[in-house]
């Protein structure tokens, strides 16, 4: 398995993402955001967590324009794999490679803590490594995370099985407690908490290894 | 010449800043206000002959994210 994950100005998860592509046995490119195109036999690709241009105007709505989310448009729409997670979740949905969008959480806080989710579908190269309905402690930081769908693109959301995960106790206001979401074609998924950061027992927890694990065994070349 | 767009959450999408400032509004011992909504102006700088057509499209590919924003524009 190939990873290319993208590095805007103000990213910072991009170097844990690589670090937990790489752990599952993956090779790791590092793509920086003025880039045109994607290398070669990109498999997935990675957009990481951070402040990408400051969180300026909406979060993710730079990054979104920027070069290389042309490249990343083209790869998702040939049926290539992505990954957003946290701030890369918000350039998903602002590229409208995933539907909804990220609204400032319902508190006003920045929330940083570990929270339990429920793994809402096994079928995505994703999740197959997990069960249905099971709970899984993963940390999220964020401020804006409250996940917004309207009515009609929240039952398709339900009707297709696209919900990959929710909260168990909502911490932002996301409707439906939707922690992360697939494409129609279950293989982009953006999610608010980060797997990348329970996947070693030296970050506290291993819980988010197996998502890595599980596109590995899925995404390696024959 | 130029333009200003100004950019504000959906009817119907809960907008938790505008509900902070309603209740700060509240604390301040102003009474009445029944509502707030926070948005966002931007202006902008434009060649002449620069259409409200183009402002628009501005609008729909940047400015605004219109799964939960309205916008609207004025051609100064």
């Amino acid at each position: 398995m190939h990873a290319a994950v993208l590095v805007f100005p103000g990213s910072n998860c991009d170097r844990d993402l690589a670090t937990a592509f790489e752990a599952a046995g993956a090779k790791v490119t590092m793509v920086w955001h003025k880039e045109q195109g994607l290398p070669a036999g990109v498999d997935i690709v990675g957009v990481p967590g951070g402040f990408s241009y400051g969180d300026y105007l909406r979060c993710g709505a730079i990054a979104a324009n920027s070069p290389i989310c042309g490249a990343l448009k083209a790869h998702a729409e040939r049926g290539g794999y992505a990954l957003g997670i946290c701030n890369g979740f918000q350039v998903l949905t602002e590229t409208r490679l995933l539907p909804g969008a990220l609204r400032r959480n319902a508190n006003l806080k920045y929330i940083c803590k570990t929270v339990p989710l429920v793994v809402g579908t096994a079928d995505s190269a994703f999740t197959h490594g997990y069960a249905k309905d099971q709970v899984i402690d993963i940390p999220i930081a964020h401020h804006d995370g409250n996940y917004y769908a309207d009515d009609a693109t929240l039952a398709r959301l339900l009707d297709q099985d696209r919900i990959a995960f929710t909260y168990a106790d909502n911490p932002n206001g996301s409707v439906a407690d939707i922690a992360g979401v697939l494409s129609e074609n279950r293989r982009v998924l953006g999610m608010m908490p980060h797997p990348e950061r329970a996947a070693d027992p030296a970050h506290g927890g291993t819980d988010g290894k197996q998502m890595f694990a599980g596109l590995m065994d899925q995404l390696a070349t024959a | 010449m130029k333009a200003r767009v100004h950019v504000m959450l959906k009817n119907g999408v809960l907008d938790p800043q505008g509900e902070a400032v309603k209740h700060a509004l509240g604390a301040l011992g102003f009474d009445g206000v029944e509502g707030v909504r926070q948005g966002k102006v931007i202006e902008l700088d434009l060649a002449e002959g620069t259409t409200e057509q183009t402002v628009t499209e501005m609008c729909e590919k940047l400015l605004a994210n219109t799964v939960i924003e309205s916008y609207t524009v004025e051609i100064a």
